[in-house]
C-alpha cells in the first residue's frame, strides 16, 4: 500500500484496452505564456510573477505550471462565501495550519460570471474589466491571487485568451482600467485553489491525524476548472495514466482513501448558473438522476468530493427532493478543501461549517472517527456566547485553542 | 431561405440578418465555430439535451450554415436551456458550441428581445445583487420561501443566520446582505466598469425598472464619491 499512495492506476478507468497513451504535444494549441510576456515586453501589462517557492505540477500537454506556495491573495467565491462558508474557511484554515501567509481581501469582487453565464447582461469587456480590477488590486498587495471559485477560474482563463488575441478587446479594458486608476496586470499563471491543494498534498498528508482508509470516495471534477481553457489543467501520469485531470483525485490517493469510478464522470452537475436559481426542476433532475443515482449504484461512495462552489451546491441541495421522491439518493457532498481538512483534524463545524450543508453527512464523520455530537456540542456553546454578547466573533484564535 | 419552416414570418428577414451580423461581430465568435461535421458529439456530452427538446449540434450547423431565420429561432426558443457548462468544448471540429450560445444571448439581451426578458423574469434581483453590491450570492438569499427544495436545513440557516455568519472565523465573512465584505471605493471601481463597458445600457433594454434602482444606487454612491455620470 504505502509503493502505491497516491497513485490511482490507468486501470481504474481503462478496463477494456491495455494501451497507453503518450502526451503528445504537436497537437497542444499554442503556449499562451510566451504571449503573455511578449504582451509585457511591448508596455502593454505588467505580468505578475507566481512568487517563490513554487511548486512545478504538468497540465495537459505536458507543460508545466507554476503554483505558488504562499504569499497569496485570496480570490473568494461568493457562492462559497454566501451559502457554503466552511468550503472558504477550510481553505484558509489549511493557509494556517500549514503556516503560509496570506492575504484574504476587502478590495475583491465577485467574478461576476455566475451571472454572465446566466443572464448574458453583460460582455466581453465588462467581464474583462472586473477580472483586471481583481488582478490589479493582487498586485497592488504584492500577494498573488489564487482563484477560490472553478467558474472565477474558467472565466479569468477565458479572459487571459480574449485580452491576448483580441487586441479591440484589451485596449478597452486598458482604458477602463485606466479610469479606475488601476494598472493593467495579466498573473503569469491563472491558479486554482485545487490546484494548490493538490500541490501541497504530501504536506497535507504528512500532517494527517485522521485515518480515512476507510473511506470510499467518488470524484466530480468541475466543468468550468478542466473544459474551459483545457490546456492549464493539471493531469498527472500516475493519476488515471495521465487521461482525466489528477486535481482532487491525487489529493484523495495521497489521504489514503479509495477512489470509486462512476461512469458518468464527465457529466456536469446540472448547476446551469441560471437553472439553479429560476429553473431548478432541470438542476435536481441532472444532479440526482445522472450523478448522485449513478455513483450510489456503480460506486456506493461515503462521500462526493469536488472543486467548485456550483458543484457542491447542486450536488448537496438537489438530494433532499430526490429522497422525497425515493430515489437512490443520500450521499454527502464535501469540497476537497473540506476534505483535507478534516483530514488535519480541523473541527467540523467550526473550520468545515458542516451545518451548513443539506446531504446528512453525520455517517460520514463517524466513519473518520469524528465524535460529531461532542463537536456540536462544542459549537452550540459558542453560538451561545455569540448569542449572549459574550463573544462578538467567533476568531482564528479560538478555533486554534479549541 | 433556411431548411425549415420559418417560425417567426412576422419578423423582417433583414431585422433577423442584423442581429446574426451583430453575432459575427463579436471578435470571440471566430474562435468559437469553425464548422461543424454534424457528428453529435456535443450533443452526447451535453445535459441540457438530455432534458429538453435542444440541441447545440443544431446551434452550431445554423451558424454554420448561416441559416438566419433558424437561428432567430433558437435566439428565442432555445439558447437559455443551455447549462453553459461548456462540456460540448469537447467538440472535434473545435467549436464551443456553448460559446456560441454566449454571445447569441448576448445579442438578444442587447436588443431587448422579447423571449429575452420572459427568460430573465423572476431573475432581477440578482442581477441587483450582483452589479450593487459586487457579490452575486448573500447569505440572506437563503430563505424558506426561496429554496423549498432544499429541504429544512435552509429554514435552520435563516434562523440562526446572524450567528451563524459571526461564527466564521475569516473576518470577512461576518456579512448577511453580501458574500463578504467588500470596500466602498472596490463597488464605485465596479459600478464605474458596468457604466464605461455599456452593460447599464442592456438593462436598459431587458428591464427598465431594475435599470432605474441600480441606477439611483450608482449614481448616490459615484456622486459621493466625486463622479458624475
Ligand atoms: S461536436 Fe462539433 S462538429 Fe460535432 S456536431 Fe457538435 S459542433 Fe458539430
Ligand atoms: S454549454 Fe450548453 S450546449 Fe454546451 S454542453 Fe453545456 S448545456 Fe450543452
Amino acid at each position: 500500500m504505502a509503493d502505491d499512495a497516491g497513485y490511482i492506476p490507468y486501470d481504474a478507468v481503462n478496463t477494456k484496452s491495455s494501451r497507453r497513451f503518450e502526451r503528445q504535444p504537436e497537437y497542444a494549441p499554442q503556449d499562451f505564456h510566451a504571449r503573455v510576456f511578449e504582451l509585457e515586453a511591448d508596455g502593454e501589462w505588467i505580468v505578475q510573477r507566481v512568487p517563490e517557492p513554487y511548486v512545478e505540477v504538468m497540465t495537459k500537454y505536458g507543460r508545466k505550471k507554476k503554483i505558488p506556495i504562499e504569499l497569496t491573495w485570496h480570490h473568494k467565491s461568493c457562492g462559497q462565501c454566501g451559502h457554503i462558508p466552511g468550503y472558504s474557511t477550510s481553505i484558509f484554515w489549511l493557509n494556517r495550519k500549514l503556516g503560509l501567509k496570506y492575504v484574504d481581501p476587502t478590495d475583491q469582487t465577485s467574478c461576476t460570471a455566475w451571472n454572465y453565464y446566466a443572464s448574458a447582461t453583460s460582455n466581453a469587456a465588462a467581464q474583462a474589466s472586473v477580472a483586471m480590477r481583481n488582478f490589479a488590486a493582487a498586485y497592488e498587495t504584492g500577494y498573488y491571487p489564487l482563484i477560490h471559485c472553478g467558474t472565477s477560474y474558467g472565466h479569468y482563463k477565458e479572459v487571459r485568451e480574449e485580452m491576448l488575441h483580441h487586441v479591440e478587446v484589451r485596449h478597452q479594458v486598458r482604458d477602463v482600467l485606466k479610469k479606475l486608476g488601476k494598472p493593467l496586470v495579466m498573473p503569469e499563471e491563472v491558479v486554482h485553489y485545487s490546484e494548490w491543494v493538490h500541490a501541497m498534498r504530501d504536506r497535507i498528508a504528512a500532517q494527517q491525524t485522521r485515518d480515512f482508509s476507510s473511506l470510499a470516495v467518488t470524484v466530480h471534477p468541475a466543468c468550468h476548472y478542466y473544459k474551459l481553457v483545457q490546456e492549464d489543467a493539471i493531469y498527472d501520469p500516475d493519476i488515471y495514466g495521465g487521461q482525466r485531470t489528477a486535481t482532487v483525485s491525487a489529493l484523495i490517493a495521497a489521504l489514503g482513501a479509495e477512489v470509486r469510478d462512476y461512469s458518468t464522470w464527465y457529466d456536469c452537475c446540472g448547476f446551469g448558473f441560471r437553472h439553479i436559481l429560476v429553473q431548478r426542476d432541470f438542476t435536481r433532475s441532472f444532479a440526482t438522476r445522472r450523478k448522485i443515482e449513478v455513483m450510489k449504484e456503480e460506486a456506493n461512495p461515503d462521500v462526493v468530493i469536488t472543486h467548485d462552489t456550483g458543484c457542491v451546491t447542486t450536488l448537496d441541495k438537489s438530494q433532499f427532493v430526490g429522497k422525497a421522491h425515493g430515489a437512490n439518493v443520500g450521499v454527502p457532498v464535501l469540497s476537497d478543501a473540506q476534505f483535507a481538512a478534516l483530514a488535519m483534524g480541523a473541527h467540523p463545524y467550526r473550520v468545515c461549517q458542516l451545518h451548513w450543508h443539506s446531504t446528512e453527512y453525520r455517517p460520514l464523520l463517524e466513519k473518520m472517527n469524528i465524535d460529531h455530537g461532542h463537536a456540536w456540542a462544542e459549537f452550540q456553546g459558542d453560538l451561545k456566547k455569540l448569542k449572549s454578547g459574550e463573544k462578538e466573533y467567533l476568531s482564528w484564535e479560538d478555533v486554534d485553542a479549541g | 431561405m433556411g431548411l425549415f419552416a420559418d417560425k417567426y414570418p412576422n419578423v423582417a428577414f433583414e431585422e433577423k440578418s442584423r442581429l446574426w451580423e451583430e453575432v459575427k461581430a463579436d471578435p470571440r465568435f471566430p474562435t468559437y465555430l469553425y464548422g461543424c461535421y454534424e457528428c453529435g458529439i456535443c450533443v452526447a456530452a451535453c445535459p441540457s439535451a438530455r432534458f429538453y427538446d435542444f440541441s447545440p449540434r443544431k446551434i452550431a450547423q445554423a451558424a454554420a450554415r448561416e441559416d438566419v431565420e433558424l437561428i432567430y429561432e433558437q435566439m428565442n426558443d432555445d439558447v437559455w436551456n443551455c447549462s453553459q457548462c461548456f462540456s460540448c468544448n469537447r467538440c472535434p471540429r473545435q467549436n464551443s458550441p456553448g460559446g456560441v450560445i454566449t454571445i447569441l444571448r448576448e445579442v438578444a439581451v442587447r436588443n431587448g428581445l422579447r423571449s429575452a426578458k420572459q427568460a430573465l423574469e423572476g431573475y432581477s434581483r440578482i442581477i441587483y445583487k450582483i452589479m450593487g453590491t459586487g457579490t452575486q450570492v448573500s447569505p440572506d438569499m437563503l430563505q424558506p420561501d426561496a429554496f423549498p427544495d432544499w429541504g429544512p436545513q435552509v429554514r435552520d440557516v435563516s434562523a440562526d443566520l446572524d450567528a451563524w455568519r459571526r461564527a466564521l472565523p475569516p473576518e470577512t465573512l461576518h456579512t448577511v446582505s453580501t458574500g463578504w465584505q467588500v470596500d466602498d471605493k472596490t463597488i464605485i471601481e465596479l459600478y464605474l466598469i458596468w457604466h464605461h463597458t455599456g452593460v447599464m445600457d442592456m438593462i436598459a433594454e431587458v428591464d427598465e425598472g431594475l435599470h432605474m434602482i441600480l441606477s439611483d444606487v450608482m449614481e448616490e454612491k459615484l456622486e459621493e464619491a466625486g463622479y458624475q455620470m
